[in-house]
C-alpha cells in the first residue's frame, strides 16, 4: 500500500495512472494484480497493490528441475517478494520511468511518501531492510511477524510487517522497490537472463551505483549467476569510474569454514600449509579427498612438482562444480592429463585409491559423524594406504577467539565435531599405532599461546615395512 | 583315408593355428568352430582397414585381435585365433594373453606340403605374393615346431598332411578342477595335518562308517547316505601319523568317498619324496619319518597320490569351490601356474608380522563371488562367513579344532584336538585383522554401490539402479545414514489410490477398495495413518548381539525412512532400552526364537522429526498467509466503505483466508512439545526381520496383533494402530470401510494405508501394490497447499499420474524384501546393503512428492 499525504493527495491517481474511485484488474505473470484506493481524499491517498497468485499455475508453469514438497507449499502467494516486484513493474510502469503527462510537474517532485508492506520476506532481518533503504533516504519500521501465536516457542518467521517513509519521487520510490523486494526475498523465481541485467541497470539508473551496498543488491538481484553479476558489475564499474576488480573482489567464493573473521586469510593459509607438507613429503601423485569445489586442486595443478592429482568427493554436484571452476574442460591435454576428479565415498574402501604418495584431508573429517569414523580410517590407512596423509581441523579450543561466533557453537552447521588439540592428537596418534605410521602436527594460523592455532594439521607418514623374515 | 585322429582342447582355451597361407586354417576353423569362436587376422585387417590383404594394417589388426579375444577369454570362452603364427613373435603374445586369463594355449598345427599351399593361394586372385613367402613361412613353422612346448603351449597338436587335417576331430575336455556336475551332498573338512585320531572321530560324527584292513588302520570310509568328504589339504606334516591320515584319505577318495585338493604342504612332500633339495620345515621332518617307515611301494603311492591333487574343485553347478588356501571368483575354474599358486599359498600382502611369517592378504574381504568358497591354509579359532566364504582351519595340530562343514545345509561339525600336537610359531587367537577397526568382512567397497547397477530379487525381476540415482544416494548414505551394519532395511514409497472424484475430494477409500477387487484381492485391511513419520527400529536383546550379529556393540538404531537417526545416540538408547523392555514382555524372543528384531514402524509427533520443516515450510506459510490476507482484507474492507465495487475481491480473500486458518489448524494437530523422549510414541505395524526369518508373507493381523502386544508391554511409548478388515467383493464391508475413514479424516486424521491382508500378494506373476494411502482432505492442505480445495484447483489437481509412482512404489517394496530375505539368509552385508542403498537411490527418482 501507498499513501502519500501531498494535497491534493488524490493526484497520487494521475501519478499511478489508476483512477481512485475504480477497482482495477491487470493480468500479471504470476495470476492477476488488483489496485484499488482505500482512501482517497484531499489530505490522505492510498493505493493498494493486490497480487492474486495462482499457487496451482505457479507450479505448473515453474521450474520443473527441484521436486521437492517445498515448491508446492511455498509462501509465494502472500508475500512481497519478486512476483510482487514483477508485478509492480507492470502495472505501474510508467510511473516508475516518472512519466505523467497529467502532472509533469508532480512526478518531478519529491512528496511526501507512505510505503507499507505487510509481509516482506528477508531471512536476514530488519537490519538489512534498513542497510539497503537508509541510504536511499527511507525510515524504515519493520516488525517481525511471529511464526505461530499457538507455539510461542517458535519465535518469529522471516517476514516483516513493513513501513517505509520518506519523501521521495513517486518514481523513485517504485524503482527502490521493484529492485529492493527480491533482493531481499533472495529467491528468485524466474531465469535470470541477459536481459535481467538491464533492467536491473535500468531500474537502478541514478541510485544503484552509489549504494553501499551495491555488490550486495547486484548479486542477490541476479540470483547468484556469476557470469551475468561480472557483467553487471562492469558496467556499474564504468559507471562510477571504478576499478572492475575492487567490485569483483567481494565475489571471491564463500569459504566453507565460516569462520567469521577473515575468513579468506584462514583458509589460503591452510592451503598454503598443506602444499608446503607435500613439498617437504616430495609427493608426486596425490589424493585430494573431499576436494569440494577445488580451492586446494587449483594450487595443486599450479604446482608442476605433481604429477597425478586426484580429487575426489562424496558430492556429485561438488566435483562438477571443481570441473566448472578449474575449466577442465578448457585446460591443455598434458595438463589435463594430470588430473582426476571422481565421487568416492570416504565411508566405504576404493581400490582406485590404494597406491598413491599421499593423501589430502583438508577440513574433511569433521563432516563426518564420529561414529563413522573407523570405517573412513579404515578406507584411507588400511585400504588406500598412501605413504602419506595430510588431515587438518578446527581446533575448538580457538573458537573463543571469534568475537561473532556465539559460545559453544561450531564453526559449520555441518560440522559434526569439532576437537581440541588434545582430542585430535588422540584420536591421530591410535590411527597411526593401528596401521602402521608415524604422526607429527603443526599449528596452521596464528599459534594462540592458550587457546593454540584456529586449524590444527596432522602428517601421517607410513613406517617402512618391517624387513621380511628369514 | 587316415585314421579320424581326436584332437582334446581344454575348455576355455585359446587355440593357435599354426600355418602357412593356403595349409587350410580358416577351412579347418570353420569345420571345427563356431564362427564366432574364430578370430582371424585376415577379418581384423578387413576390419580396420576395409582390406583383408592390406599389410600396412596388420599391427592395428592385431591389436584389436588381442581385444577381443582379451574379452572373449575373461568371460571364459574357446577362442581359436587364425593367423599363420608361424614366428615366434607373433605366438610370444597369444600364450601371454591365454596366461593373463589363467586358461591354457594350445597350438593346432596345419603343416601341409607347400604345392598344396601355393596351389590354393594361386586359386584365390586377391593373394598376390608370390611362392617364396609360403617358402619362407614353412621355414619358420618347421624351425618353430620343437619350441613350442617351451614358448608354454600346453598342448600341441601337429596334422602333417591334407589327410591328417580332413581326418581331425575336435572334443572339448573339461578341465580338471570342473567337477560341476557332482551335486554333493558333501562335507568338507579342514587341514588334518597328521591328525588321524581326531579325523576319524570326525568322520565317524559326520556318519561315515569306517573300512579297516586286516591290521585295524582306517582304510576308507562310507557315508550310508552317500554323502562324499571334501578335503581342502594339507593332509599331512606337524602332526603324529601323516601316514595314517593318507591311508584313509588316499583309500576313501580311490574308493569314491571323498575329493582331495592339494595344499602346500602336500606340494612341498611331492618335491621331497621325488628327491628334490627342500627345507625340511614346518613338520615336513615328522612327515617324512613317519613314511620312512612305511613301505617303498606306500610312499611310491603317496607320492603318485600327492601329485596328482588338483588345485581347486568347482562343484555343484559351480555353486560351491573348494582351495586350499581360499581364491578369488576370476580364478575359479581357470587353470595356470598362477591359479596353483593362489589355490595353494594364497596371496600376501609382501609383509611380514613380528613372528616372521608372511602377512596373508585378506582375499575374502574383497570376495563379491555367487560361490561358497571352503578353504582352509590358516589357522582360525573360529570360523566364521565372510562374504559368502569360509576358511575351515582350526588348528587341530596346534590344539585347536578339527572342523568340516556340511554343504548344501552349512552346518559347522567339530571334535576337538587330543592334545597339542606341535606348538604354533604364531598364536592362535587372535588374528592380526582383529586389530583393525572395522570388522574386516563388513568392509564395504565403493564399487558395491556406484555405477549402474541391475539387481536381481526375487519378487520383482531385475532392478536396474541409474548411476545417477546411485551418485545421489552415495551423498546422502555416507555423510547422514547411519553405519550400514546398522541400516537393514529402508522403507519402499507408497502410492495413493487412484484420483476421485468426488466434490471436494482428491482421495476417497472407494478407489482403493475398487483397486484390489479389480485385482483380485478380495481382504484388505484399512490401516490408520497416525501422521508421524516412518521409523525403522532395530532392536537387539543386548549388546553382546548386536556385537555378534551385526559387528556392532550397541542396542539398535531407530532411523528415518532415509536411514537417518532420528536421535542423537543418548536419546537413541533410551528409548531402545524401552523398546527392548516391551519386546521383552511381550515375549517375543523367545517366540520369534531371535535375539534382534527388526520392526517398520511410525514415530510421533512429526515435529519431532520434522521440527524445523514444520517451522520453516508449513509454519511460515501460515504466518504470511495470516499477515497478507488479513492486511488485504483490512484494504478491501475500507475500499468498500468508499463504494467502490470490490465484493468479488473480497468474496475470494475470504475464501483463501478460510483455506490459510483450516491449514494452520491441519499442521498445529501433528505437533506437539517433546522434552527427550516424553511426549514421543511409536506405532509399529509389521514385523520386518529377525534371525532367519522374514515376515512378509504373514498376514497383516499376525503384524497387528504383535503391534497391540508390545502395545500392551510399553503403552506410553507404543501406539496402538487401528484397524479394519474390509471384504472388497461386499458392498456392506466396502461402505463400512469407507464410513471408518470418514470417521478418521472427518476429525482431521491422515487417513488410512489399505493393504492386502494376506501380505505379500500377486496377481498371476506381477506383485500387487503391498499398500495404497487414502489421505483425508484437511491433511491434504498440507501437501497440496491451503487452497487446493477450491473447485478450480482441484480439478487441475486431479490430472495427477500415478503410474510412475505406483511403478517406483513396486520396485522399493521388491528391493526392500530383497534385502530382508538376504538377511535372513545371512549372506554378507555388502549383498544387504546393495538393496538398501538401491531403495535410497531409487527415491531421487523425479516423481511429484506429493504422491
Amino acid at each position: 500500500m501507498l499513501t502519500t499525504t501531498a494535497e491534493p493527495a488524490t493526484d497520487l491517481g494521475y501519478l499511478l495512472h489508476k483512477h481512485p474511485d475504480r477497482a482495477q484488474a491487470f493480468p500479471v505473470a504470476a495470476g492477476t494484480a488488483h489496485v484499488f484506493y482505500p482512501r482517497a481524499d484531499q489530505e490522505e491517498c492510498t493505493a493498494a497493490l493486490l497480487l492474486d497468485v495462482d499457487p496451482v499455475a505457479l507450479v505448473k508453469g515453474g521450474a520443473t528441475t527441484g521436486f521437492t514438497l517445498g515448491q508446492y507449499v511455498n509462501d509465494r502467494p502472500y508475500v512481497a517478494g519478486s512476483l510482487l516486484a514483477v508485478a509492480l513493474g507492470s502495472v505501474f510502469s510508467s510511473a516508475m520511468k516518472g512519466r505523467c503527462a497529467a502532472r509533469p510537474e508532480l512526478a518531478a517532485r519529491l512528496i511526501p511518501l507512505s510505503v507499507r508492506i505487510p509481509t516482506l520476506p528477508c531471512r536476514d532481518g530488519r537490519e538489512l531492510v534498513e542497510r539497503l533503504f537508509t541510504p536511499l533516504g527511507w525510515r524504515v519500521v519493520a516488525d517481525p511477524v511471529p511464526l505461530d501465536p499457538q507455539f510461542p516457542g517458535w519465535g518469529d518467521s522471516r517476514y516483516l510487517d513493513t513501513t517505509l517513509t520518506g519523501e521521495m519521487r513517486l518514481a523513485d520510490a517504485l524503482s527502490h522497490l521493484y529492485v529492493l523486494l527480491p533482493v531481499l526475498d533472495g529467491s528468485k523465481h524466474y531465469w535470470v537472463g541477459q536481459d535481467e541485467v538491464d533492467k536491473l541497470l535500468r531500474a537502478g539508473a541514478g541510485w544503484l551505483a552509489a549504494h553501499p551496498e551495491r555488490t550486495l543488491i547486484s548479486r542477490r538481484y541476479l540470483a547468484h549467476q556469476r557470469p551475468y553479476v561480472r557483467t553487471a558489475l562492469e558496467r556499474l564499474a564504468d559507471a562510477d569510474d571504478t576499478d572492475v576488480a575492487e567490485l569483483d573482489d567481494a565475489l571471491a567464493e564463500p569459504v566453507v569454514t565460516a569462520v567469521p573473521e577473515r575468513p579468506e586469510p584462514l583458509a589460503v593459509q591452510r592451503r598454503h600449509s598443506v602444499l608446503g607438507v607435500l613439498k617437504e613429503l616430495g609427493a608426486r601423485r596425490v589424493l585430494d579427498l573431499g576436494c569440494g569445489n577445488g580451492a586446494l586442486l587449483r594450487e595443486l595443478i599450479a604446482d608442476r612438482e605433481l604429477t597425478e592429482i586426484v580429487g575426489i568427493d562424496v558430492s556429485a554436484s561438488a566435483i562438477e562444480a571443481a570441473a566448472r571452476a578449474l575449466q577442465l574442460d578448457r585446460m591443455a591435454e598434458r595438463q589435463r592429463e594430470r588430473i582426476t576428479l571422481r565421487q568416492s565415498a570416504l565411508t566405504y574402501t576404493d581400490q582406485t585409491l590404494a597406491g598413491y604418495d599421499a593423501a589430502v584431508l583438508m577440513e574433511v573429517i569433521e563432516h563426518v559423524d564420529e561414529s563413522r569414523l573407523p570405517a573412513l580410517e579404515h578406507a584411507v590407512f588400511a585400504a588406500a594406504r598412501p605413504a602419506a596423509v595430510v588431515v587438518t581441523t578446527p581446533n575448538v579450543e580457538h573458537n573463543v577467539r571469534f568475537d561473532s561466533l556465539e559460545a559453544g557453537r561450531m564453526r559449520h552447521s555441518d560440522h559434526r565435531f569439532e576437537w581440541t588439540r588434545a582430542q585430535f592428537r588422540e584420536w591421530s596418534e591410535a590411527v597411526a599405532a593401528r596401521h602402521g605410521y608415524t604422526v607429527g602436527f603443526r599449528p596452521v594460523g596464528p599459534d594462540d599461546p592458550d587457546v593454540g592455532p584456529p586449524t590444527q594439521l596432522a602428517v601421517f607418514e607410513r613406517e617402512q615395512a618391517p624387513e621380511g623374515g628369514r | 583315408m587316415s585314421e579320424p585322429r581326436v584332437l582334446r582342447i581344454p575348455d576355455m582355451a585359446l587355440v593357435v593355428l599354426v600355418g602357412a597361407s593356403g595349409s587350410g586354417k580358416s577351412t579347418f576353423a570353420r569345420t571345427h568352430f563356431a564362427p564366432t569362436q574364430v578370430l582371424s587376422s585376415d577379418a581384423f585387417r578387413a576390419m580396420v582397414a576395409d582390406d583383408e590383404n592390406d599389410q600396412s594394417a596388420t599391427t592395428a589388426a592385431f591389436e584389436a585381435l588381442h581385444v577381443v579375444a582379451g574379452k572373449r577369454l575373461a568371460a571364459g570362452r574357446i577362442t581359436v585365433v587364425d593367423a599363420t603364427s608361424v614366428q615366434r613373435e607373433a605366438r610370444v603374445p597369444l600364450v601371454a594373453l591365454a596366461r593373463e586369463h589363467d586358461v591354457l594355449p594350445v597350438a593346432i598345427v596345419l603343416d601341409v606340403p607347400e604345392a598344396v599351399c601355393r596351389q590354393r593361394n594361386e586359386a584365390r586372385t586377391d593373394r598376390t605374393f608370390g611362392p617364396h613367402v609360403i617358402r619362407r613361412q614353412r621355414g619358420e613353422l618347421h624351425r618353430s615346431l620343437r619350441a613350442l612346448a617351451k614358448e608354454g603351449f600346453r598342448r600341441v597338436h601337429v596334422l602333417r598332411s591334407v589327410e591328417e587335417v580332413d581326418a581331425a576331430r575336435i572334443e572339448i575336455e573339461p578341465l580338471l578342477n570342473d567337477r560341476r556336475t557332482e551335486t554333493g551332498p558333501f562335507d568338507v573338512i579342514g587341514d588334518v595335518h597328521g591328525c588321524r585320531g581326531e579325523l576319524e572321530d570326525l568322520l565317524t560324527t559326520l556318519g561315515y562308517d569306517l573300512v579297516r584292513d586286516e591290521e585295524g588302520r582306517a582304510v576308507g570310509a562310507h557315508h550310508p547316505a552317500g554323502r562324499r568328504a571334501v578335503f581342502v589339504g594339507d593332509l599331512v606334516d606337524r602332526g603324529p601319523d601323516t601316514p595314517g591320515v593318507l591311508r584313509l584319505v588316499m583309500g576313501m577318495v580311490a574308493g569314491g568317498d571323498a575329493l582331495c585338493v592339494c595344499g602346500n604342504h602336500e606340494q612341498k612332500l611331492v618335491r621331497a619324496l621325488s628327491g628334490r633339495t627342500v627345507q625340511v620345515t614346518h613338520g615336513l621332518a615328522e612327515s617324512l619319518s613317519q613314511l620312512s617307515g612305511q613301505s617303498e611301494e606306500f610312499r611310491a603311492a603317496v607320492r603318485e597320490f600327492c601329485d596328482g591333487l588338483v588345485s581347486h574343485y568347482v562343484l555343484d553347478g559351480g555353486r560351491l569351490v573348494v582351495a586350499h588356501a581360499g581364491l578369488p571368483e576370476r580364478f575359479h575354474r581357470r587353470a595356470s601356474g598362477r591359479v596353483r599358486s593362489l589355490a595353494l599359498y594364497g596371496d600376501t600382502t609382501g609383509e611380514t608380522d613380528e613372528y616372521g611369517l608372511p602377512v596373508r592378504y585378506p582375499w575374502a574381504n574383497d570376495y563379491r563371488g555367487a560361490a561358497t568358497v571352503l578353504y582352509g591354509h590358516t589357522p582360525t579359532p573360529q570360523v566364521e562367513w565372510v562374504n559368502g566364504t569360509m576358511c575351515l582351519d582350526t588348528g587341530v595340530v596346534f590344539g585347536g579344532k578339527l572342523t568340516a562343514l556340511r554343504y548344501p545345509e552349512r552346518e559347522v561339525v567339530a571334535v576337538v584336538a587330543q592334545q597339542v600336537w606341535y606348538e604354533p610359531k604364531r598364536p592362535l587367537a587372535p588374528p592380526p585383522a582383529a586389530r583393525a577397526p572395522a570388522r574386516a568382512p563388513d568392509v564395504l567397497d565403493i564399487a558395491d554401490v556406484t555405477g549402474k547397477r541391475m539387481i536381481a530379487t526375487a519378487h520383482h525381476g531385475t532392478i536396474t539402479v541409474r548411476a545417477e540415482q546411485a551418485a545421489a544416494a552415495l551423498e546422502v548414505m555416507s555423510r547422514f545414514a547411519v553405519d550400514p551394519r546398522w541400516l537393514l532395511y529402508l522403507p519402499p514409497t507408497m502410492a495413493p489410490t487412484a484420483t476421485s472424484t468426488r466434490d471436494g475430494l482428491l482421495e476417497h477409500p472407494a478407489e482403493a477398495f475398487a483397486g484390489f477387487r479389480a485385482a483380485g484381492v478380495p481382504l484388505v485391511v484399512c490401516e490408520e495413518k497416525h501422521m508421524g513419520s516412518r521409523a525403522v527400529v532395530l532392536v537387539c536383546r543386548d549388546d553382546a548381539v548386536g556385537a555378534q550379529r551385526f559387528g556392532m556393540p550397541g542396542p539398535g538404531t531407530v532411523v528415518t525412512r532415509t536411514g537417518r537417526p532420528f536421535f542423537p545416540p543418548a536419546l537413541t538408547a533410551q528409548l531402545l532400552e524401552r523398546v527392548l523392555a516391551a519386546v521383552t514382555a511381550a515375549g517375543l524372543w523367545d517366540e520369534l526364537d531371535t535375539g534382534w528384531l527388526l520392526l517398520d514402524a511410525e514415530l510421533l509427533p512429526w515435529s519431532a522429526k520434522a521440527g524445523g520443516l514444520i517451522r520453516d515450510q508449513y509454519a511460515a506459510v501460515g504466518a504470511a498467509a495470516g499477515a497478507a490476507l488479513s492486511a488485504s482484507g483490512a484494504a478491501l474492507a475500507a475500499a468498500a466503505a468508499r463504494g467502490i465495487d470490490v465484493a468479488d475481491l473480497m468474496a475470494g480473500m475470504t475464501a483463501r483466508a478460510a483455506g490459510a486458518t483450516a491449514f494452520r489448524e491441519a499442521y498445529r494437530r501433528y505437533c506437539w512439545p517433546t522434552d527427550g523422549l516424553a511426549g514421543v510414541q511409536l506405532a509399529p505395524f509389521q514385523v520386518l526381520a529377525a534371525e532367519g526369518a522374514t515376515f512378509h508373507t504373514r498376514a497383516h493381523d499376525w503384524h497387528l496383533a504383535v503391534a497391540d502386544r508390545l502395545h500392551e508391554a510399553g503403552t506410553e511409548l507404543f501406539r496402538r494402530t487401528a484397524s479394519l478388515v474390509v471384504d472388497t467383493t461386499d458392498e456392506a464391508s466396502v461402505a463400512a470401510g469407507t464410513t471408518w475413514w470418514e470417521d478418521l479424516t472427518g476429525a482431521g486424521g491422515e487417513g488410512m494405508v489399505v493393504k492386502p491382508l494376506a501380505n505379500l500378494t500377486r496377481e498371476g506373476r506381477r506383485l500387487v501394490q503391498p499398500g495404497v494411502k487414502v489421505r483425508g482432505p484437511e491433511y491434504l492442505r498440507l501437501i497440496y497447499g491451503p487452497e487446493y480445495a477450491a473447485p478450480a484447483n482441484l480439478e487441475r489437481l486431479r490430472g495427477r499420474g500415478l503410474g510412475v509412482k505406483r511403478a517406483l512404489a513396486l520396485r522399493e517394496y521388491a528391493l526392500g524384501l530383497e534385502a530382508l530375505e538376504r538377511l535372513a539368509a545371512g549372506e554378507p552385508l555388502w549383498r544387504v546393503h546393495e538393496c538398501v542403498f538401491a531403495v535410497l537411490a531409487l527415491e531421487s527418482e523425479p516423481v511429484d512428492p506429493r504422491l
